[in-house]
């Protein structure tokens, strides 16, 4: 018997995806900041991508001065509302909390961070205005977190800021790509909404840039493009019966789950092929919308899984099973998804090595492939002087941000192959500022 | 638990352990220590008969005297983080209910509670009302007589509470009235709000009282409201200095109670300890300093009457751990090594000492200590974050130890042998203090210090390997 049944309305969707990190009251938020040590060179900031002064914003919030905390959060990092809620806090900044080493619980640094956050999201204090016009304009090309950190820094800078989002909604896959349970559409697009109103930078959405003709006009039209595209679908597996009926990309089903929530159908029996933080999103999201049986298989072991302990614990309790050391051979069915063909591996000297004549089958109606994105290699593509690594990454000046076109500046995804929204935060500010270094020298 | 419920248990308990906390203070006596002050719990005998039954041994009336009307609100608090009444501050004045309510619900009190202590807190004016309500609350069945020269607002500003505190004169001429006219015991309770409390302790005594108890509230503003701008707490848009309270003076109480225990001529009046007291800790060390019983107010205000269990369990505990039957076996034990800061040795030597096992490396030593006091603290070059103590730099104030958030990380260390022993009263009588400018004698004279410009080349920022 599954954890969760089918949700049928909104209500029962919201229950089954209920908040991981729900918002503090006063009482909490108080009792919680009076707990921090307000430590020397602190532990929590040097482990924040983003370099919040967290001791200090923890202090303002003790002090009762909540506009001045989240001031200290946005000063660093433009999406801190959606930071406290999703960043993999367990692993950065409350991971480094000096209580730790005492077997003390560390500070709920992520939900204080939301406190005071939301607090002025909720009331609509403005703590920003454009920076008086330079006369410059400078084109984004994707409204995820590195291209809305990058447009809110550089209209503080005066410039004019038009970014260009294939989708209809902005913040890319904080909206789009992340579990229900870590954050609701709502709050990331309060977060949204409260940094456009302030900063006035145009969105013009559903508006792909894929085209040479396309990037020569921007390139004509603005002082400087950055680059925000993240990454694309889903990334074929090369593997008989990828086409079935009841087989999906595991970004495609967050996508669909994010935006239709308890109209998303799931079937009864789902194996979710991967063990990415997606493939731990789409487990735990397939038991929370009532499936039956969901099997999260990996190739490898438990401990070689990229997602985080916390999230694979949260799929276990959601009812998910772990199938490990189970590499997939083949989808099959007929016309529908009716099973996975796997072998059996092993790791020998570190090497990943199959066993011979171990195949077996999983029964599913539904397959859920969680095996990384693709790449935008070929937009990139079109762009001159561009270079890219190895892995089809984006390769930029570190301090500046800046790729090998010097017209062209980057971040997020696109040039760290897929990490936190935190580390694409923390790109668009730099290139905001590398940028302006670059057009106030030239 | 045994000893954590009510008199009678303890009193059980207390024979079969040969502990006897009963106490017979100037010839009031109580079945321990542990007295209400005179304050709002003792308003009424309803709250008496409750602190009675919880296990309290005495009460001090809320003073009757004069006819009073009280404002609305009355109580401002010192909160520190998420501690709330550190310290606490009152505008409320003495009873304001009829005496002729309290004088019968005393006398019911008493039939009762026979051998609790019930002292009716006093506050008039004349010596004519001296007199008249001294006769009324003998009447009543009062065990004895506090009065109150202590109130610092308000009441003051009508002649009485600390205006008659502040005047040893005006102080002595009450007492010898007081004394007079009573036939029980008279305690006289003081005013902190004077430069020192041995003038009218002296006072006291020389107008016979028969016993001291201290301290009242400090005069005090606790906070200032931001939208108002008025004093906490506000009385339609204004406020007024109140009477504070609470653990934030129970430092300042056990100064004065030492001061007053060292007076050649007070020391041997017995004295109640008041101010702050909250847990066995405090009792205890009320006691060490010479009080005989002590008195709460605040923490029976934030918590009620239960925490006397925890003041019962706790003292008694200390009793059966260091061997005492009653409290007067350690009562004053710590007076002999309070003493002038020119007596203490000068040769005696203590270091910071940091265990590596323990420390959590929040670094507040590190920064507490170079910000804040000697420059005796490094911290690895490496970018680890165990701090270590520079030895040579190390004046053994204490500040590390203080700050440090684990307990035992941080000790202070005997240096010295033992050996030598020099006082600046010694060196004074031996006519070997410094006395120039630059003495080679002085304390700091090479003592490391670093150069002034290094404060702006120690930026220590390091962030490697964080970004993806």
């Amino acid at each position: 018997m599954a954890e969760y049944k089918q949700p049928a309305n909104e209500q029962e969707f919201k229950e089954n995806f209920k908040q991981k990190k729900p918002l503090m009251n006063d009482t909490q938020a108080h009792y919680e900041s009076s707990r921090c040590l307000f430590c020397y060179d602190a532990p929590c900031m040097n482990a924040c991508p983003a370099d919040i002064d967290i001791p200090l914003f923890i202090k303002q919030i003790n002090t009762g001065n909540k506009e001045g905390a989240a001031k200290t959060i946005y000063d660093s990092n433009w999406m801190g509302n959606a930071c406290g809620t999703i960043c993999p806090t367990g692993v950065l900044c409350e991971g480094a909390c000096v209580y730790n080493n005492q077997d003390v619980a560390p500070l709920l640094i992520g939900r204080l961070q939301n406190y005071a956050t939301m607090s002025v999201i909720e009331s609509g204090k403005q703590l920003y205005s454009p920076g008086e016009d330079n006369g410059e304009k400078v084109a984004i090309i994707g409204a995820g977190p590195a291209g809305i950190s990058c447009a809110c820094e550089l209209r503080t800078l005066g410039y004019s800021v038009d970014i260009y989002e294939a989708k209809s909604q902005p913040s890319g896959l904080t909206v789009h790509g992340i579990a229900p349970y870590k954050i609701s559409n709502e709050e990331v697009i309060a977060e949204m909404n409260y940094l456009q109103n302030q900063l006035g930078y145009n969105i013009i959405y559903n508006h792909t840039i894929s085209t040479k003709e396309q990037l020569t006009e921007l390139e004509s039209n603005y002082s400087a493009i950055f680059i925000g595209v993240g990454l694309g679908a889903t990334a074929s597996l090369n593997m008989t019966g990828e086409n079935l009926n009841g087989v999906h990309g595991a970004v495609e089903f967050i996508e669909e789950l994010r935006k239709n929530h308890s109209d998303v159908k799931i079937a009864q029996k789902v194996v979710v092929i991967g063990g990415g933080n997606t493939a731990m999103d789409a487990a735990s999201g397939s038991a929370r919308l009532g499936a039956d049986e969901v099997t999260l298989a990996y190739r490898r072991g438990k401990d070689s899984m990229g997602a985080y302990g916390f999230e694979y614990d949260l799929a276990v309790s959601a009812g998910v099973k772990g199938l490990f050391n189970a590499s997939p051979l083949e989808i099959i069915g007929n016309g529908s998804v009716e099973g996975v063909r796997f072998v059996k591996t092993e790791s020998v000297n570190g090497k990943l090595t199959i066993i011979e004549g171990s195949e077996f089958t999983v029964n599913c109606d539904m397959v859920i492939k969680a095996t990384g994105q693709a790449k935008q290699g070929s937009l990139l593509s079109m762009i001159d002087n561009l270079s890219l690594d190895e892995k089809t990454r984006i390769i930029v000046n570190a301090d500046t941000n800046q790729t090998t076109n010097p017209k062209y500046f980057a971040g997020g995804d696109a040039i760290n192959g897929g990490a936190e929204v935190v580390n694409g935060a923390y790109d668009g500010k730099l290139a905001a500022n590398g940028i302006h270094q670059w057009i106030t020298q030239n | 638990m045994e000893f954590t419920n009510g008199s009678h248990k303890t009193k059980e308990m207390n024979k079969k352990d040969k502990i006897d906390l009963s106490v017979n203070f100037a010839g009031i006596k109580a079945p321990n220590p542990f007295w209400l002050a005179s304050a709002p719990p003792t308003n009424s005998g309803y709250q008496i008969m409750k602190a009675f039954d919880a296990g309290w041994g005495g009460a001090v009336w809320k003073t009757l005297g004069m006819p009073t009307i009280n404002v609305s609100s009355r109580y401002g608090s010192t909160n520190y983080r998420d501690t709330r009444m550190a310290g606490f501050s009152n505008i409320e004045l003495i009873s304001d209910r009829p005496l002729e309510d309290n004088l019968r619900e005393m006398a019911e009190v008493k039939r009762h509670f026979p051998d609790h202590a019930v002292i009716a807190s006093l506050m008039v004016d004349t010596r004519k009302e001296w007199e008249d309500i001294i006769k009324q609350v003998e009447d009543a069945g009062a065990d004895g007589i506090e009065l109150n020269f202590g109130c610092p607002h308000g009441m003051c500003e009508r002649g009485m509470g600390s205006a008659v505190g502040q005047e040893p004169e005006v102080l002595k001429t009450i007492v010898e009235w007081v004394m007079e006219a009573a036939n029980i015991p008279v305690i006289t309770k003081l005013s902190p709000n004077i430069s020192h409390i041995t003038d009218p302790g002296l006072a006291a005594v020389q107008g016979n009282t028969d016993a001291i108890s201290l301290i009242n509230t400090v005069k005090s503003i606790v906070g200032i409201d931001l939208d108002s701008y008025a004093p906490y707490p506000v009385v339609d848009g204004k406020g007024t200095n109140g009477g504070y309270c609470g653990p934030a003076v129970k430092p300042i109480a056990l100064h004065m109670l030492k001061d007053l225990m060292q007076h050649p001529e007070i020391k041997s009046t017995p004295m109640s300890g008041i101010g702050g007291i909250e847990t066995w800790r405090d009792v205890v060390e009320f006691i060490l300093l010479g009080a005989t019983s002590v008195q709460v107010c605040t923490a029976v205000m934030h918590y009620g009457f239960g925490i006397v269990r925890e003041l019962e369990a706790g003292l008694i505990n200390f009793m059966e751990n260091k061997g005492y039957t009653t409290i007067y076996d350690f009562a004053g034990k710590a007076l002999p090594n309070v003493t002038e800061w020119k007596h203490l040795n000068l040769k005696s030597e203590v270091k910071a000492k940091i265990n590596e096992d323990k420390c959590i490396g929040c670094d507040l030593c590190y920064i507490a200590c170079d910000d804040g006091a000697h420059q005796a603290i490094a911290l690895p070059t490496d970018g680890g974050r165990i701090p270590t103590i520079i030895e040579k730099n190390c004046v053994g104030c204490n500040l590390c130890s203080l700050v440090c958030p684990v307990e035992d990380c941080i000790t202070m260390e005997k240096f010295d042998d033992g050996k030598e022993h020099e006082t600046w009263h010694e060196l004074t009588e031996s006519n070997r203090i410094p006395d120039t400018w630059n003495d080679d004698r002085a304390g700091g004279k090479g003592h490391y210090v670093p150069e002034p410009l290094e404060a702006l080349a120690t930026k220590r920022k390091d962030k490697s390997g964080m970004r993806n």
